[in-house]
């Protein structure tokens, strides 16, 4: 049993009152006396030339206090790229400039053109409407094969072609690959999309910037997954602010999905733009407006072949991906099909060759960057897709040919093809959990029953393998990553003995505030109510990377237990002075440090006193004080894994998919708060699911954005999903962290996609119709259409 | 949105007076108005909000007609309109529990959406629809997308419903706006079956006779077999073909007379 608070019990959320009653503090929260407000002119064209803008009307209306163009930002730069690719032929990416405010050209539907700073925000919303803006359109460039034909029409005309970079991975085994498939017992192809999904936060974009002239420093308010990337990003690259004249604060944020993760030209802006004014600017995004400027996700296009020998051992995968990077490059955009995505290929399985290839396009569409999985969901649905898909072709049980083909428990630590080196897993233990939880054994009498009533049922399995908590700094750096990914923490014990933790991670929905109090309470064994955890503030906590990949309780819980090491180590030493003993007898347990073999004891709170009032106290050989800060760079990723089951109903009648249960068993190695980590489960399906039946991103011929609001971007809601059925008790631990841990915060969306098509087609093929793939969303007239073919 | 003035008569003389000033703008619910005036695609002067008039509020029935206050919400149609059932589940199944609190059958109707589930309703119940100047037989008020037989200003203060003596509405969702994809509503009176198609025609809401004059010989699923529709004349979007809609339009019917017995 775990102790109460501590590591493995499933207490309640503590952040969860605060949100649940109203009293979280978010960034549109926040208003400062004689704030102003900021409303952005945006493109309703996806490609054009500006010939003019004329502000004079709209400057001389109500409230109006100034109107920015470009022209304000001549001495600014960029908003900056954090990954630097390198394609196969050994040459960089082609990196565009990403202005604050549109250069001469509108490059796609949202892109910003102008800003009004106003007394209100409808006034600056009324003089938008009076900026007159000449745009010359252009044609737009959407599909992204046609945008890298000859004479194409460029969406950078500085740039030599729509073509970011043409990525080789792993070069070195083009050939072999190529030839391992030539001469395959047999081949298996698939062409496939992986649908362009809008990540739509609960809560919106909002920046609030504010200058002091007394001291020359500027404080950022706003929604991000990382105060310390923003405040390096644009304090560095794009407005020339050294970091410690610089506050970022990233408060409450109802959720990011990556999304959050970016530097946006709407942060540059408010912070520039309250100096210029000299007052607080606020800028608030609509829904209408988050749509089309917060990155989007996913949107590959991909050519898949699995090669397999007479044993039905796969001997080789080669990939072709066309990934969008819509018209500028979002912070991490090209390392999501490249290192987030090619690295994964090999999956669950021991396939020797694998070959990827990623042509990486500029189009007039929003940036696309990371959403919930990033590159692996992309790697995950292909590989799972294609599996089941060859199954099917050679008569066999989708299950069995995993099974024959999967990294087996006693072949770790496993050296894939595709550089990373699995530290530890067991495919078959979670196979084996999965199946016996979803009843495969009588899975046909389902489907008879299913039949009886004139419906169609499937069952979809799918095995995934992510790769979390990116590192170490050093591989990432020759990988390109312009950014060091270690996470930090300080432990502050103060002197009652309470104690403020203060991480370099930020939580935006996770429920760090919870789990990362438990790991304290666990190693010094007092209550986690006497345990804070602060984050989001770059005056408060040490440099930090943030918080996506699934990388939180993995780097950032490993920095806050290497900090609480230290701290433990020295309330040690404070104790054996206390207690007159050597400090190698000193035990802590429960809050206690007691001499070995002895009853001395002395309180926690009794050396944490004597710490900040050292009478009693050694004062010769240890300073006072008992704060302490650890940096953690991790030495691999982790690997978490799972087996994902779907269980679906198809009306033949409507083509319409009923999800009749979803099983996910996983190996997160160990867990903190299993009931948090089954809510991550569960959020991270629904959004699976979202992607398999409902979400996409539709631009019509013009590059308007045809899917701009909930009319028609289909979110999934409560009853679109099942009650999941969630495990995680196959725990192969991390060996590589202190606390053996994984990450599950990505794992549910990246799983459920293929589990969820597999079902689909399952249960068309076993109604008798020759259907062997449809693209996501798996809508009910997209089914319907499926069926007429086949 | 822009600023407006509004006003709430207790009268409908009052709220038909207000009414007269130019740019104006009656408000039912406002489930449609308000979301366009927020984004800024609707800019009137006033709103003359219809909530505050307690005779348009209201669902009565004699046995023969249930009668509904044109600024009756659905949440009140679904549960008092007991004489009604195929109507009342309609009512229920409209949007979510704060629409349904919200929206009202005048401003369904007044709006004449072409996916709103209301008017499939009223078109094969061969409704009256009751204006504060004159009464509209529902074969005569729909009159194509976001159009009706209604003039400037006025104001539509009851629905009267003829009771069937069987009926059914089935929807088929859009995935992304829960408006009808296709809703077909199928009532069964002495005199014959009338059935109506929301959420599919190019013109709004129809009347299917093919289906109506099987249906009338024979009250049964299988009646409409031998029946198809064009996918030409139904709406194609990113949530599905015309052709679909067409097939989907037939599916329904079945499964509303299905449904019925």
């Amino acid at each position: 049993m775990p102790k109460d608070g501590g590591i493995g019990d499933s207490t309640k959320r503590r952040e969860d009152i605060r949100f649940l009653t109203g009293v979280g503090n978010y960034t549109d929260d926040i208003n400062i006396a004689g704030q102003t407000y900021a409303c952005f002119l945006r493109s309703d064209v996806a490609h054009g030339t500006i010939n003019s803008i004329d502000t004079s009307a709209a400057e001389a209306m109500d409230g109006v206090v100034k109107i920015f163009t470009a022209a304000d930002f001549a001495q600014a730069g960029g908003i900056p790229c954090g990954w630097q690719v390198t394609d196969r032929f050994g040459q960089p990416m082609q990196e565009p400039k990403h202005p604050i405010l549109a250069e001469g050209k509108v490059r796609h539907v949202g892109d910003p053109i102008a800003v009004v700073v106003a007394e209100t925000a409808e006034q600056a919303r009324d003089a938008v409407e009076a900026i007159e803006v000449d745009i010359e359109e252009l044609e737009p460039v959407l599909n992204m094969k046609d945008a890298l034909a000859d004479g194409a029409t460029k969406v950078h005309d500085d740039l030599t072609s729509n073509l970011c970079y043409d990525w080789g991975f792993v070069e070195e085994n083009r050939e072999a690959v190529d030839q391992a498939i030539k001469s395959a017992h047999h081949v298996t192809t698939l062409e496939l999309t992986n649908n362009r999904l809008v990540p739509n936060p609960m809560e919106p974009r909002v920046a609030v910037g504010q200058y002091s002239r007394a001291n020359d420093e500027y404080t950022l308010y706003t929604t991000s997954q990382n105060p310390h990337v923003i405040r390096l990003l644009m304090g560095a690259f794009v407005l020339g602010i050294p970091e410690h004249k610089l506050r970022v604060v990233a408060p409450d944020v109802g959720g990011g999905f990556g999304s959050k993760i970016y530097h946006y030209a709407e942060e540059a802006f408010v912070t520039y733009a309250a100096k210029v004014v000299n007052r607080p600017v606020k800028w608030t995004s609509s829904r209408s407006e988050a749509f089309i400027s917060d990155a989007h996700g996913r949107d590959h296009v991909t050519k898949i072949e699995l090669a397999m020998d007479e044993n039905h051992k796969f001997t080789a995968v080669r990939t072709d991906t066309y990934a969008n990077m819509g018209a500028y490059l979002s912070t991490f955009a090209p390392s999501i099909p490249t290192w987030l995505h090619g690295t994964l290929m090999a999956g669950n399985y021991t396939t020797p060759l694998v070959y990827v290839n990623v042509k990486a396009v500029f189009t007039n569409t929003v940036p696309v960057d990371a959403y919930r999985g990033a590159g692996r969901p992309e790697a995950t649905y292909q590989l799972e897709r294609v599996i089941d898909k060859a199954a099917r072709e050679i008569g066999m049980d989708p299950a069995e040919l995993r099974r024959l083909n999967f990294i087996k428990p006693d072949q770790f630590p496993y050296q894939t093809p595709v550089a990373v080196m699995y530290d530890t897993g067991n495919y078959d233990a979670t196979l084996d959990k999965a199946l016996e939880m979803t009843d495969y054994a009588n899975f046909e009498s389902r489907a008879a029953e299913s039949k009886a009533r004139g419906k169609l049922r499937g069952y979809g399995l799918a095995h995934f393998i992510e790769a979390c908590g990116i590192a170490p700094s050093n591989l990432v750096g020759q990988l390109g990553a312009r950014a060091g990914l270690y996470e930090s923490a300080t432990v502050r014990v103060n002197a009652t003995g309470s104690i403020s933790v203060f991480t370099g991670s930020h939580s935006h929905g996770q429920g760090h505030e919870t789990t990362f109090a438990q790991v304290v309470s666990e190693m010094i064994g007092i209550d986690v109510s006497l345990i804070d955890i602060v984050h989001g503030d770059t005056s408060k906590t040490p440099m930090g990377m943030g918080t996506y990949g699934s990388r939180s309780i993995a780097v950032g819980g490993s920095a806050m237990v290497r900090a609480t090491e230290k701290i433990i180590n020295k309330a040690k030493k404070i104790a054996s002075h206390l207690l007159e003993a050597s400090e190698a007898d000193i035990e802590l347990k429960d809050g206690q440090f007691s001499v070995a073999g002895t009853d001395k004891s002395v309180a926690w709170g009794d050396v944490t006193l004597a710490a900040y009032v050292p009478h009693n106290y050694p004062l010769e050989s240890l300073e006072p004080g008992l704060e302490e800060t650890a940096f953690y760079d991790p030495s691999n990723f982790t690997y978490p894994s799972g087996a994902y089951v779907c269980e679906v109903e198809v009306d033949p009648d409507t083509g319409k998919v009923d999800i009749l249960g979803f099983t996910a068993a996983d190996d997160f190695g160990n867990v903190i708060n299993p009931m948090i980590v089954a809510g991550q489960v569960h959020g991270g399906v629904a959004q699976g699911i979202g992607q398999a039946l409902l979400e996409n991103t539709v631009y019509d011929e013009n590059g308007q954005l045809l899917t701009g609001s909930f009319m028609d971007y289909a979110m999934p809601r409560a009853s679109d999903v099942p009650s999941f059925s969630v495990d995680h008790s196959c725990q192969t631990p991390c060996t590589h962290n202190p606390l053996g841990v994984k990450g599950c915060g990505e794992a549910g969306a990246i799983g459920s996609p293929p589990a969820v098509v597999n079902a689909v087609i399952d249960a068309l093929q076993r109604g008798g119709y020759n259907v062997d793939h449809i693209d996501m969303p798996v809508s009910p007239s997209r089914v319907w259409a499926a069926m007429q073919q086949g | 949105m822009y600023n407006f003035e509004f006003v709430k008569p207790a009268t409908v003389d009052e709220a038909i007076a207000a009414l007269r000033e130019e740019d104006a703008q009656a408000l039912g619910g406002g489930q449609t108005l308000l979301p366009t005036m927020k984004q800024r695609l609707a800019m009137p002067s006033k709103l003359v909000s219809l909530g505050g008039i307690a005779d348009l509020v209201g669902v009565s029935s004699d046995g023969a007609t249930l009668t509904l206050g044109g600024a009756t919400p659905h949440a009140v149609v679904a549960s008092n309109a007991g004489a009604y059932p195929a109507l009342a589940a309609l009512a229920g199944g409209i949007g979510d529990p704060a629409v349904r609190n919200r929206g009202t059958v005048g401003g369904s109707l007044a709006n004449n959406d072409p996916a709103a589930c209301y008017p499939s309703a009223a078109l094969a119940s061969g409704a009256t629809i009751v204006t504060n100047a004159r009464e509209i037989a529902a074969d005569d008020y729909f009159q194509g997308l976001f159009s009706t037989a209604l003039d400037e200003g006025e104001i539509i203060t009851a629905v009267r419903f003829p009771i069937p003596q069987r009926a059914n509405y089935q929807k088929f969702e859009q995935p992304a706006s829960r408006f009808a994809l296709v809703g077909v509503f199928v009532a069964q009176y002495a005199d014959g079956v009338r059935v109506a198609v929301t959420g599919a025609g190019n013109d709004g809401v129809f009347r299917w006779s093919e289906a109506e004059a099987a249906l009338s010989g024979s009250f049964t699923p299988d009646a409409v077999d031998g029946l198809s529709l064009s996918g030409d004349d139904m709406i194609g979007d990113l949530h599905g073909t015309g052709a679909y809609r067409a097939h989907l339009v037939k599916v329904m019917t079945k499964r509303a007379v299905a449904a019925c017995n």
